[in-house]
Formats: structure tokens, C-alpha cells, sequence
């Protein structure tokens, strides 16, 4: 018992690192490669007695491409992961793989490399056996089978644990395990649903970027899914950010952190300040904290009390006796350093502040907060009664 | 939100642990040695009673040899029929018919509820006469008595695995049906189903009530009829018979837990399959 936890932590360190797995100098053709397909959702809605867990969902994938679906547990994601996989049918829309309707193809024939947010390796296989299951069914030879799957391991890093039973691996090497056997049946697509999701903080992170690796090298066509923004802005090209059964914004994280197309998506993505405002000049402007700058996507045209949403580098802050908040506290991040302000006794908002300008921001110390002069996302005015959405 | 409530400074978890260890009440020694002399004297009794030349001549009485056989065939005949209807069933109402594990759990009680003697006159009635001479019917009637304890041997086996997970990860992989079914999801029930086999073992060499009504001469009846002309030899052959089961199903717990070792499986016991999961979770 002792002598197996010594060796699974010595080969999860001997193995752990993210950096060193990312690149053994590719070969011409890595295992596991195969063009990606281009994958096309179309109007996909499923219900599951009275809730719609798909509302006409609708997205593209282009070849290669890494897409990830993010939203709040419920949205949704699971269930059009699922759908692509074959393990759930659609009510209405299609799933089309390089322009081919799959909707009649079962699950075992798709093609689809999939990895599990439960452990899901054969609890009765080594660890590439596990790996070249896919090619047994398939039928591929012994010798070429044991002889793929052991390049797939060690393309994960774990060409040492290939004799090991799951039990006796890591979760995180569990993953890549679980990983490198998705990828052993080329798979026209691969499907991520929330593979990281069980792991502590630090191997989420170097797996996250392992993947990212793997599926830049390979060029797999890779749909994505998680609640965990982080992970998704940080390795995908496109995020799906979806809400109730569709989607709200598909974008570049860039452009999903700095353009959201609607409140959900801007509060989801980040961290999003409330401030109160008025939405005046036909919902063209809107002035707040005494500022009046252009209404960004002034979605509600009418004039009238508005939230204005700002990111925490959004606002400017500077220490002044006779300012219009109060420091309640603040957190050291590093450069920055988040500062708590209450704002005219009544709004709360966050600042990221470079911690050298912060000095004199203790708590309790007066300070003025300013609305910088670019247009500003608005939002209807959210009540008491509202409930509030995620974010930080 | 300013104020942070003090903790109460939590006891040190191995504390009580090491003192369960370390040092065992008293009362604890109590009830394990009143339940040892409720169990071993009996069994001295007999050993007395029988004395050691009923030993040597058991084997030698007429009857001995084919009330044993008779006995294992069933055994045999009675596992093999068992697992091959209890798992295919299980599986598949755990993977496509959830809702229905409840009533499964209510239909196969209704042996230990219903009493033999019950299920014996019905079954007399209706059973061809074919089949009357043959142990096949009274193999079937065991099956139907092992079904509540094989049931829930393979259920606890399926609740530990996750196997809406590894079915449809075979199926992705390209795994049709029965390869999912034997490559992944059998040898993984492995222990259930051992367990579920000492169960059935110990069930079928030692029933009697059906046996002796359906005018079969297993060994347990064997036993009761010898016992009224001889019965130190009958006490012999009794105390003999449960030292070999006892063998029999160490044996067959013996090779589980191994397996179960190697694979990170759960272990075999008589009554539930525990997990023992060694996963460190990082």
C-alpha cells in the first residue's frame, strides 16, 4: 500500500510537468492526426419533459478549431455535446460532420473521440489497453494496436504508466489517459465535456494546456465544454457563452471580454461592475458618476434609469477628501491591487487599481470614482428583487 | 460579514482513532466472547458428541457419495443458471430502466418473504413429470431462492462502477453491445459476481426444506435421515460438511480479493461489495 503511494507520486511528479509533454519534436504524421472536420450545428432544441434544455441552438465549427461551450450549469452545453456525440437525439435540427447529416448514426459509429468529466477509464485494463480499445474495436492488429496506443501514451507523458491499472494512476494522469484514448481512433471531432472539472486547481491549469497543445498539433476539430470561464477564454479560439438553450455570443475571448453582446454574457465573462446611470439623447448616451459617454449596444432604446457595466480596469479611481466613495477594502493581486469601493453609500464596485497608485486607498479613506469617456455597456436598471448573476 | 466566527478548535482526527486501535473497551470483549461461545459450542458439543472414529467411517455409509455429488451438481447448475439470467437482467435495468430498480428490489425479496414450503406446493402442482426425476427442477426452484442475494450482489457491483459512463465511453471508442457488455462492463462485475456465486454456494448446500419436500436425497437431507439411525456419524458428517463449505468459500473470497487487488476492484463479502478506492484525486 505505502510503496504504491510513493510510486504514484513519484510518477505524477516525474510526469506532471505541462511544458515538457507539449512538443517531443513532431513527427511528419503524429499519431492520432487526421484532418479536421468541420462540424455545423443547426437548430438544435431538445426538451427533456417540460425543460428545454436546447432552444434552436445553432453553431458553426470550422475545421481544426477549438470551440468552447461555457455557461452556467443548466444552459444547455451538456446536452448539444451530447447530441453531437450520438448519446442523446435532437427533437428538431441537425448535427452536420464535413456537411454529412449524422442524426442516424449511432453513437459507436461517429467517430467522435470523447473524454468524460468522470474518471472513465475500464477499471480493468492497464492504462494502454484502456488506450487501445478503440483500435481492438476496430480491429487493428496486436502488435500495431499495443504499438499506437504506446505512442499516444507517451504523447500525454505517460509512456512510464503504461502497465498501470486506473486505480493506481492520478486523476490528472487519469485524464490524459482518458485523453490519449479519444485520440487513439483519430477522431473526425473531439469532445471535451468538462474534463477537467475534477481535478484541483494546479493540474487543471498544466492539463488545460496540454490539450491545447495536443489539439493544435493534431488539428482536431474540438468542441469544448465547461462553466469554468477561465479555462475556456484562456485556451480556446471561439467561446459559445450560452444561456438557457442558446447561444448569446460566440466570439474571440478578446472580443467576448471586451465587446459582450448582452448583459448575461458580460457579467458570465469576468467581472462586471453595476453602476446606476440615465440613458438619455435616444438611448445614444448615458451619464454616469457624472460623466456622460456614448451608450454601447443601447438595447433598450428608451430613455431613462439604466446600469452601466464596467469592468474593475474600466473605472478610474484617485484619492480625494471630498470624493463620491469610500474604500471598504482591498485585495492584493500583484501589479494590481482590487480596491472595494462604496460608492454615494449605495453601489458597491471593484477597481483594479496598480498597486503603487494605492497607497493612500486604505479602508475608509475617501476617494473619487470616474467614468472614463468610452461608450459604456448598458443594462436594464436591476432591482431589488433580481437575483444576481455570477461573477468574480 | 465584519465579524468571523471563532471555530471550536476541532479534536485531532487520528485521536480517536488511535485509541480504537490502541486500547478496546472492555464490553466490546464481552459481546465478541459471548457471541463466540453462542457459535463454537455447539460446534464442540458436536466434535465431542461424534467423537473422532464417526469421522473415519462417513465416507464409507451408504448414500454419502451421491447425496454430495447431488448437492454440488446443484450448486453448480444453480450458479450457472443464476448469473447467466441475474446479470444481462441488472445490467440492463440500470443502464435503460432506472425507475424500475425499485420494483426489481421488490420482486426479488419475495422469496425470502414468501416461505419455501409455499413456493414447494405450488411448483409440485404444475411441474412436469419429466422434469420431477431430474435435478433440474429443484436447481430451477434454487434459482429462484438465490435470486434475492445474486440480485443484490450484481447491484452493489453496478452501483460502485459508474456504467452509464463506461458504456458510453466504449461506445464512442466504437464498442457495439456485446463488446461493451464483455470486455467492459463482465469483467468488472468479476466481484459481484463471486460474490454472488459463495452466496448461492452456501445457499444450495445447505437448504433443505425444498429438497426434502421435492424427495431429493441432497446432502443436507441425507444428513437428517442418517441422523435417525446413527447420529454421532450424522453429526460427523454435518460438522465435516461445514468445515468444507467453509474451505470452499474462503477459497473462492481468496481469488476475488485477489483479482479485486490487481484491478483496484471492490472485495469479496458475503454480503455487500465494498469499494476500495485508492485513487489520490490530483
Amino acid at each position: 500500500m505505502a510503496t504504491d503511494a510513493t510510486h504514484d507520486a513519484a510518477s505524477a511528479r516525474s510526469s506532471g510537468a505541462a511544458g515538457q509533454i507539449a512538443a517531443p519534436a513532431a513527427p511528419a504524421a503524429p499519431a492520432g492526426a487526421r484532418e479536421g472536420a468541420a462540424v455545423s450545428l443547426r437548430s438544435l432544441s431538445r426538451s427533456f419533459g417540460q425543460v428545454r434544455a436546447l432552444d434552436g441552438m445553432s453553431l458553426d465549427i470550422a475545421p481544426g478549431e477549438l470551440v468552447a461551450l461555457l455557461g452556467p450549469s443548466g444552459c444547455g452545453k451538456t446536452t448539444a455535446l451530447r447530441i453531437v456525440a450520438g448519446f442523446e437525439s435532437a427533437d428538431a435540427g441537425q448535427v452536420l460532420i464535413s456537411g454529412k447529416d449524422v442524426s442516424g448514426i449511432p453513437a459507436a459509429r461517429r467517430d467522435m473521440g470523447m473524454v468524460f468529466q468522470s474518471y472513465s477509464l475500464f477499471p480493468n485494463m492497464s492504462a494502454l489497453d484502456n488506450v487501445a480499445f478503440g483500435l481492438r474495436m476496430r480491429k487493428i492488429a496486436g502488435a500495431r494496436r499495443k504499438q499506437r496506443a504506446a505512442e499516444l501514451l507517451d504523447m500525454v507523458g505517460l509512456a512510464a504508466q503504461a502497465r498501470q491499472h486506473p486505480h493506481q494512476l492520478s486523476g490528472g494522469q487519469q485524464q490524459r489517459v482518458a485523453l490519449a484514448r479519444a485520440l487513439a481512433i483519430e477522431p473526425r471531432v473531439l469532445l471535451l465535456d468538462e474534463p477537467l472539472s475534477a481535478l484541483d486547481a494546479q493540474v487543471r491549469v498544466q492539463l488545460r494546456e496540454q490539450i491545447r497543445a495536443l489539439q493544435r498539433r493534431l488539428g482536431t476539430t474540438t468542441l469544448f465544454v465547461t462553466h469554468d470561464q477561465e479555462e475556456a477564454l484562456s485556451i480556446s479560439d471561439r467561446v459559445g457563452v450560452m444561456r438557457s438553450g442558446r447561444l448569446e455570443q460566440v466570439a474571440e475571448p478578446p472580443v467576448l471580454y471586451s465587446r459582450p453582446a448582452t448583459a448575461f454574457v458580460a457579467e458570465f465573462v469576468g467581472t462586471m461592475n453595476r453602476v446606476p446611470g440615465e440613458l438619455t439623447a435616444g438611448g445614444a448616451q448615458v451619464t454616469a458618476l457624472g460623466t456622460t459617454v456614448p451608450a454601447h449596444d443601447g438595447h433598450n432604446a428608451a430613455d431613462g434609469p439604466v446600469d452601466v457595466l464596467v469592468r474593475p480596469e474600466g473605472l478610474a479611481v484617485t484619492a480625494a477628501g471630498d470624493g463620491n466613495g469610500i474604500v471598504t477594502a482591498r485585495t492584493f493581486r500583484g501589479a494590481v491591487t482590487r480596491v472595494s469601493v462604496l460608492i454615494s453609500g449605495e453601489t458597491e464596485v471593484r477597481i483594479d487599481v496598480p498597486t503603487a497608485d494605492t497607497a493612500a486607498m486604505t479602508p475608509g479613506a475617501a476617494v473619487q470614482v470616474t467614468l472614463p469617456p468610452a461608450p459604456a455597456l448598458v443594462a436594464p436598471r436591476r432591482t431589488a428583487g433580481d437575483a444576481p448573476v455570477l461573477a468574480d | 460579514m465584519a465579524a468571523v466566527a471563532q471555530a471550536p478548535p476541532a479534536p485531532p482526527a487520528s485521536a480517536p482513532a488511535r485509541a480504537r486501535r490502541g486500547r478496546v473497551p472492555a464490553w466490546r470483549w464481552a459481546i465478541l466472547l459471548v457471541a463466540g461461545i453462542y457459535f463454537l459450542l455447539p460446534l464442540y458439543a458436536a466434535l465431542r458428541f461424534a467423537g473422532i472414529k464417526a469421522y473415519g467411517s462417513v465416507f464409507s455409509r451408504t448414500g454419502f457419495t451421491d447425496a454430495l455429488w447431488l448437492s454440488v451438481r446443484l450448486a453448480i447448475i444453480t450458479t450457472l443458471i443464476t448469473l447467466a439470467l441475474m446479470v444481462p437482467t441488472t445490467v440492463y435495468v440500470h443502464l435503460r430502466l432506472p425507475r424500475l430498480r425499485r420494483l426489481m428490489e421488490g420482486i426479488t425479496i419475495l422469496p425470502i418473504v414468501i416461505p419455501p414450503v409455499v413456493l414447494i406446493v405450488g411448483v409440485l402442482q404444475v411441474a412436469p413429470g419429466s422434469l420431477k426425476a431430474t435435478p433440474w427442477l429443484l436447481a430451477l426452484e434454487y434459482v429462484i431462492l438465490a435470486m434475492p442475494f445474486a440480485y443484490r450482489a450484481i447491484d452493489t457491483g453496478l452501483r460502485a462502477l459508474d456504467v452509464k459512463t463506461l458504456t458510453e465511453a466504449a461506445e464512442s471508442l466504437g464498442a457495439g453491445w456485446g463488446a461493451t457488455l464483455w470486455r467492459v462492463i463482465l469483467p468488472n462485475l468479476r466481484t459481484a459476481m463471486l460474490s454472488a456465486t459463495v452466496l448461492i454456494i452456501a445457499l444450495v448446500l445447505g437448504e433443505f426444506t425444498m429438497a426434502s419436500l421435492d424427495l431429493y436425497e441432497t446432502f443436507p437431507v441425507w444428513i437428517v435421515q442418517f441422523d435417525q439411525t446413527d447420529a454421532a456419524t450424522s453429526v460427523a458428517a454435518s460438522l465435516g460438511a461445514l468445515f468444507v463449505t467453509w474451505i470452499v468459500l474462503m477459497l473462492i473470497t481468496w481469488a476475488g480479493t485477489r483479482q479485486a487487488r490487481r484491478t483496484g476492484g471492490g472485495e469479496v463479502t458475503l454480503f455487500t461489495v465494498a469499494r476500495t478506492d485508492t485513487t489520490t484525486g490530483s
